[in-house]
């Protein structure tokens, strides 16, 4: 584990890859449900982990912890969220022709990955999801469009995402899901945190 | 039930903010300056949590429908009660208008009610977000605030206290046109070339809001091509984008980022008074 400062209440724990963010994770996120560790916020990245608010001592107790193995996140015992989409996107047919794919394979693809929620950002409840893997990494628009509706699902990178609210954006759109992403009535208030298991199901 | 007369460019309603929702991409946005914010709770009575004002450059002015007693802090503002001056614990009778003046140093004023701003909280938090836009909406002309009850004790108790002699209230700083700020390296200052950062001074650009606060300057070297992997940034750190110019994350700030973080401020408070071209140096902390 190499762990770096950033400032003076927070530590990064820089990882090899995201499964390794996420083995980090569960670990202290279920150390601190325990009351082992205190640290106010636990926030992943895409090969770090930032633990902000922490309290004295967690330096040397990060320190003492065996690496978590991987074997530890039991994946298929976590539900999986379905998320109902129609593959209707402006950007689906280019995705398809970078796959090399017809735009048929190209749903077939995207409907059979196993995603899983590395990190969020952008916004609230913006969920970046892994599992395409590099192999199907798409580049950004080169000029981000002004208003993405909400609901709509992309692709930037290897992640796929979901804008839980319209908003400017740069992702390639393949489709577009009617399911609420963020609530703040809701407790978590976003369907898809960090660890969430996510299937794109055709609608 | 408070009046809004003149809301200013932006008055927004903030507290300490919303800290532990980051993983899900939630700024935990806040009062900007919250120290001034928690000077001016203390002063009424109220718990450090409890919701006021924030102003920029140009303060708001309201309306009281019933008495209160309320403490301004933060920049340098002539405070009016009905057309007369006043300072410090400011008790405003039913009727009366409150006028938070422009600032004449530093750029935003805290406006505290003993009761404190009672809007509904939004995940645990009453601070309006300009960044996400959560939280209540910021001022407009006409809109009405609702005062929340005031806190046991007071307002009888923190009347009959001289805000001086409380340990509780920290003494209002001095607002400088020059500051300098305490930074803790790294997590990427390998990405960078020696000390740039705290060789030479940098001006406060007029693009800073309550997000960052922009600096204008000597373009900090890359020593590293590429890109970062977007990653979790904390309030205060100095993300450095392509072109050099470094940006100091304020309150409202993105909780995850790809251009890597230099150094991570200390203490943002002061930053949040720093008036467009201000002077700002870093020193090394450790």
């Amino acid at each position: 584990m190499r762990l770096k400062r950033a400032g003076a209440s927070a530590l990064l724990i820089e990882c090899r890859d995201g499964e390794q963010v996420e083995a980090w994770r569960s670990e202290l996120l279920r150390r601190r449900d325990a009351g082992d560790l205190r640290i106010v916020d636990i926030v992943p990245g895409a090969r770090s982990l930032l633990l902000d608010g922490v309290g004295p001592g967690t330096v040397e107790a990060l320190a003492a912890l065996p690496e978590p193995r991987r074997s530890a996140v039991s994946r298929d015992q976590w539900p999986v969220v379905p998320i109902p989409t129609v593959f209707d996107g402006q950007d689906l047919a280019d995705v398809a022709t970078r796959w090399a794919m017809t735009t048929a394979q190209a749903i077939d693809h995207l409907t059979t990955t196993d995603f899983t929620v590395a990190f969020c950002g952008f916004s609230p409840g913006f969920a970046y999801m892994r599992g395409l893997g590099e192999k199907f990494s798409v580049p950004r628009l080169d000029a981000p469009r002004p208003r993405v509706p909400a609901g709509s699902v992309g692709l930037a990178g290897e992640y796929c995402g979901i804008y839980p609210t319209a908003s400017p954006g740069g992702w390639q759109l393949v489709g577009r899901t009617s399911e609420t992403l963020f609530d703040v009535r809701d407790e978590p208030p976003a369907r898809l945190g960090p660890g969430t298991r996510v299937r794109l199901v055709a609608a | 039930m408070i009046t809004v007369v003149r809301a200013g460019p932006l008055t927004t309603i903030q507290d300490q903010g919303r800290p532990g929702y980051a993983h899900l991409g939630v700024p935990r946005s806040g009062a900007l300056d919250s120290r001034a914010l928690r000077r001016a709770n203390a002063m009424v009575g109220n718990p450090a949590s409890a919701a006021g004002l924030e102003t920029t450059l140009m303060g708001c002015a309201l309306r009281f429908e019933e008495p209160a007693v309320v403490a301004v802090t933060g920049a340098a503002a002539i405070v009016k009660l009905d057309k007369v001056p006043v300072d410090g614990l400011i008790e405003v009778g039913a009727g009366s208008l409150l006028d938070v003046g422009r600032a004449t140093r530093g750029v935003r004023s805290y406006v505290a009610v003993c009761g404190g701003l009672d809007v509904e909280p939004v995940l645990g938090s009453r601070a309006t977000d300009t960044l996400s836009g959560l939280g209540p909406a910021r001022l407009t002309d006409g809109m009405t605030l609702s005062v929340g009850r005031p806190p046991a004790a007071s307002p009888e108790a923190a009347v009959s206290l001289e805000p001086d002699d409380s340990p509780e209230i920290e003494d209002q700083p001095e607002i400088a046109d020059e500051l300098d700020l305490g930074v803790w390296i790294g997590p990427r200052d390998d990405w960078f070339s020696g000390s740039e950062l705290f060789d030479t001074p940098y001006r406060v650009s007029p693009m800073s809001n309550r997000i960052g606060c922009r600096l204008s300057g000597a373009a900090l070297t890359r020593t590293r091509a590429g890109e970062l992997p977007p990653e979790g940034v904390v309030l205060g750190a100095i993300q450095v984008p392509v072109d050099g110019q470094p940006l100091i994350f304020l309150a409202d700030h993105p909780t995850t980022g790809g251009y890597p973080v230099i150094g991570v401020v200390d203490d943002v408070n002061a930053l949040a008074q720093a008036r467009p071209g201000s002077t700002v140096r870093f020193h090394a902390l450790d």
